[in-house]
C-alpha cells in the first residue's frame, strides 16, 4: 500500500534534482526553474501530510507557497530581463560581480 | 478447494489493491521523475519548460490522489498556466533558448555533481532507516471540498491571506519598477 513514505521519498528526489539544477546549470531561466521544481517538491510533502495527518492545514500552506512562488516569479523574470538589457546575457557566471 | 478459493479471493483482493493503489503511483512518480531529469539536462530552455508543465500536471493529479482537488485546480491553472506562460514569453522574448556554457566557471560543475551525491546519500539513508516504521496506509481526508478550504483560509488563516495581497501588490510594483525605461533619467 502506498503510505506517507513513499510520497516523502518521491519530493525528497524531486527536490534533490532541482537542486542539481540549480548547481549544475549556468543559465539563469533553469535556474530559475529548478527552484520552482524544489518549491513543488515541498508541496507535495505539505500536501502527503496533509492528507497522513487528516488536518487541511498542509494544504493551506502549500496554497501560501503557490501564491509565493507566483510573487517571486513576477519580480524574477523581471530582474533576468533588465539583466539581459544591460549585459546581454543571462549566464550567471557572467554576473558574478556587483559592479553597476 | 474452498480454502484454495479463498485464498485465491483474498490474493486477487491484494492484487487488485496494488493495481489501484501502486501501479498508478509508480507510473505517475517515474513520469514527475523523468520529466524533472529532463527538464534539468535539457539543453534547450523551451523543452525545459515544457518538460516542467508535464512535471506539474502529474504533481497535481498527485493533488488530486491525495484529496486536494482545489489545489490541484490551482496548480493547474497557475502554476502549469500562468507561471510557465511567463517563463515561455521570457525565454522567447530575450531569445535565451539556446545561451549557454561560457565555461568560466566550469570547474565547479564535479564539484557540484559530488556535492548532490552527498545530499542524495543523506537523504537515501534517512529514507531507508525510516522506511516501514510507519506502514499505516494513507486514509481518505473527513472533509477536503475546496468550500472546507475557504472555511479554513477564511478563519484560522484570515491575516496570512490579508498579507498574502500586499505581497502580490509589492510583486507587481516590482516588476513594473525593474523593467521600467529610465530614457528620461539618462537625459
Amino acid at each position: 500500500m502506498i503510505t506517507v513514505t513513499h510520497y516523502i521519498a518521491l519530493s525528497a528526489i524531486l527536490f534533490l534534482i532541482g537542486v542539481v539544477g540549480v548547481l549544475i546549470r549556468r543559465n539563469a531561466i533553469l535556474i530559475f526553474m529548478s527552484v520552482e521544481l524544489m518549491l513543488n517538491a515541498a508541496n507535495l510533502a505539505f500536501v502527503a501530510f496533509a492528507r497522513h495527518f487528516d488536518r487541511l492545514d498542509g494544504q493551506i500552506i502549500s496554497f501560501f507557497v503557490m501564491t509565493v512562488a507566483a510573487a517571486e516569479v513576477a519580480v524574477g523574470l523581471a530582474l533576468i530581463v533588465t539583466i539581459f538589457k544591460t549585459k546581454h546575457s543571462i549566464d550567471v557566471d557572467e554576473i558574478s560581480s556587483m559592479k553597476g | 478447494m474452498r480454502y484454495a478459493q479463498g485464498a485465491a479471493q483474498s490474493l486477487s483482493k491484494e492484487t487488485d489493491a496494488v493495481i489501484i493503489d501502486v501501479v498508478p503511483f509508480i507510473i505517475l512518480a517515474s513520469v514527475a521523475v523523468l520529466a524533472a531529469v529532463a527538464m534539468v539536462t535539457s539543453r534547450n530552455a523551451v523543452h525545459a519548460a515544457l518538460f516542467l508543465v508535464v512535471n506539474f500536471s502529474t504533481i497535481a493529479i498527485f493533488y488530486l490522489v491525495l484529496n486536494a482537488p482545489f489545489l490541484a485546480m490551482v496548480q493547474v491553472a497557475v502554476y502549469a498556466g500562468a507561471i510557465m506562460v511567463l517563463f515561455l514569453f521570457v525565454i522567447m522574448l530575450l531569445g535565451a533558448e539556446r545561451l549557454e556554457v561560457t565555461g568560466r566557471l566550469a570547474w565547479q560543475r564535479p564539484l557540484a555533481l559530488l556535492l548532490a551525491l552527498a545530499l542524495a546519500l543523506m537523504g537515501g539513508y534517512l529514507l531507508v532507516e525510516r522506511f516501514g516504521t510507519q506502514p499505516e496506509p494513507l486514509k481518505a481526508l473527513a472533509n477536503s471540498s475546496p468550500q472546507a478550504v475557504g472555511d479554513l483560509l477564511f478563519d484560522s488563516y484570515l491575516f496570512p491571506f490579508e498579507v498574502t495581497s500586499v505581497l502580490l501588490l509589492v510583486a507587481m510594483i516590482g516588476a513594473i519598477v525593474l523593467t521600467f525605461d529610465r530614457k528620461e533619467e539618462r537625459n
